[in-house]
């Protein structure tokens, strides 16, 4: 047998012999792996409304416009060239033209106040540029960018945009972000620490047994590899049963939701981790658990070394 | 080979196991430790099989300084010195044929080459046939043999037993230190801790006397 395919059946049998043990005591398994799943469903479903709340407020900043209106008497060319210009800037998803006479008509039909429009002996109203920004352009800078660049163009009398809300939902998302990291932080330590603490004491109930082995000649690295097994796999269940409790809950919100969705004109769904996010979960927790494991092993295993 | 140097050991207690020690078991030699308990019979064995270091003098084996050995290299050198101990320290929840093999298993040696030598180390000692048995099944003489079948089955150059009849009536203790002087016979340096003096009579080549720590014989 070559060195590699034998490295490899140590390697497959450390595993199969790890989850063999943790298949021996159901119990206790399955208390480490729920608190595990819970510690990771967690963040992950924090993760799942911070980016559906995104994807909701995308769609709601495809309605976000930018008002230019123009000095009065402006020529109708001069509007078209700066309309045409502003086509071109790459933040800008479209841009129509208002001419005054087309503004000041749905004006007269939409306000009611036809007979006195009537009166006028002018039209009061300036051409106006309606410039919508492409979705990737609605961030606070990026608006107020745009907005001075249009307020710098010649003709323009006043830029009309409320990115006050822009800010404020950036404000919130950034903070659903922090608040996702500080959690995932946190719970991950968690993590870290229960299986870090369930290795431990495995390790202290298999005393004797890493005592012989270390005795006739096992190393530490082969010594700790059924452990690490085992604390990737705790982390790995882990996962899988808090992607079963994220699908148990979504699940359970999609009727509320479509209510909601019915109520506001069906603009509203939730998603579910993506076969990326899924795979990170899974393997954050493979993760997290190798790393405690081997934290919950470094301790233990120098301890039967010799004292000089 | 072993060879003992003016050895000191001072525990991280402030006991004095060993003072100024210096002993010479030749290659193929079987040499006996005696003394009461705490002469220093088991210091001796942990510095032999590197559980311990010399807190001055030096302890050299098979040519090779333990002082100097760092520590990743120690799993190597264990793997070429077969232990036993007074109670078997076997894995009672592992068949025989596991326990045997596990010296094999951490060498990582190739799969067909341990059945072959754990069938052969298990005859040695008298128990082919009990491969599946647990080790709580047999008696305490055959779990001593399997403590010995482990320890040979990496065909050590070094034996080292830790009072290992002191569990067994004297026919049994007999068993084992002819078992014993077996595998000194095909070369092995065996070096056994024992009070057991009429055993030590009959089969010491070299007896090494130890008294509070100091060698008097």
């Amino acid at each position: 047998m070559s060195a590699a395919s034998s490295w490899f059946s140590r390697h497959a049998q450390a595993a199969v012999a790890a989850l063999g043990r943790l298949l021996r005591r159901p119990l206790g398994t399955l208390l480490t792996t729920v608190a595990i799943a819970i510690a990771l469903a967690l963040p992950a479903g924090l993760w799942v409304f911070t980016s559906n709340v995104r994807a909701l407020t995308s769609k709601v900043t495809e309605t976000l416009e930018i008002s230019v209106y123009l000095q009065p008497g402006t020529a109708l060319t001069a509007a078209e060239k700066l309309a045409s210009e502003a086509r071109r800037r790459k933040e800008v998803a479209k841009v129509v033209l208002v001419p005054a006479d087309a503004g000041l008509e749905q004006f007269r039909r939409q306000s009611g106040f036809g007979a006195a429009i009537e009166a006028l002996e002018s039209n009061p109203l300036p051409h106006v540029l309606t410039v919508q920004p492409r979705e990737s352009a609605t961030d606070a800078r990026s608006m107020s960018e745009l907005r001075k660049y249009l307020s710098a163009q010649p003709d323009v009398d006043a830029v009309q945009v409320d990115t006050e809300w822009v800010r404020r939902l950036e404000a919130i998302l950034y903070f659903l972000q922090v608040a996702f990291i500080a959690l995932a932080s946190v719970l991950g330590a968690g993590v870290v620490a229960v299986i870090g603490n369930s290795v431990r004491l495995e390790i202290g109930s298999r005393r004797a047994e890493i005592e012989v082995t270390k005795l006739v000649g096992g190393s530490n690295a082969f010594v700790r590899r059924p452990f690490l097994y085992e604390g990737f796999l705790y982390g790995l269940f882990g996962g899988l049963l808090a992607l079963g409790l994220g699908t148990l809950v979504l699940a359970a919100l999609q009727e509320p939701i479509a209510g909601v969705s019915a109520l506001y004109g069906g603009r509203l769904g939730i998603e579910g981790l993506n076969a990326d996010e899924t795979l990170l979960l899974l393997l954050s927790g493979g993760l997290l658990g190798l790393f405690g494991a081997w934290v919950g092993a470094a301790r233990h295993l120098a301890r039967i070394e010799p004292r000089d | 080979m072993i060879v003992f140097d003016r050895v000191h050991k001072r525990y991280p207690n402030g006991r004095e196991a060993l003072r100024d020690v210096s002993l010479r078991v030749a290659q193929g030699q079987m040499a006996f430790l005696t003394g009461r308990s705490g002469a220093g019979k088991s210091s001796i064995l942990k510095l032999v099989t590197l559980l311990e270091r010399p807190t001055t003098g030096t302890v050299t084996v098979n040519g090779q300084m333990t002082s100097t050995l760092p520590s990743r290299a120690i799993p190597a050198y264990r793997r070429r010195m077969g232990v036993v101990f007074q109670d078997h320290q076997l894995l009672v929840d592992r068949p025989v044929y596991d326990n045997v093999a596990l010296p094999l298993i951490v060498a990582d040696t190739p799969f067909r080459e341990i059945d072959r030598r754990v069938r052969a180390a298990l005859d040695q000692v008298g128990l082919l046939g009990k491969e599946k048995s647990s080790p709580s099944e047999l008696s305490i003489g055959e779990q001593q043999r399997v403590g010995i079948a482990r320890a040979v089955v990496g065909k050590p150059t070094i034996l080292v037993a830790d009072e290992p009849t002191g569990n067994l009536d004297h026919a049994l203790a007999r068993d084992v230190m002819r078992l014993f002087k077996r595998f000194q016979e095909v070369g092995v340096t065996v070096l056994i801790a024992s009070h057991d003096e009429s055993l030590v009579r009959e089969f010491a080549q070299h007896e090494i006397k130890l008294n509070d720590g100091q060698v008097t014989k």
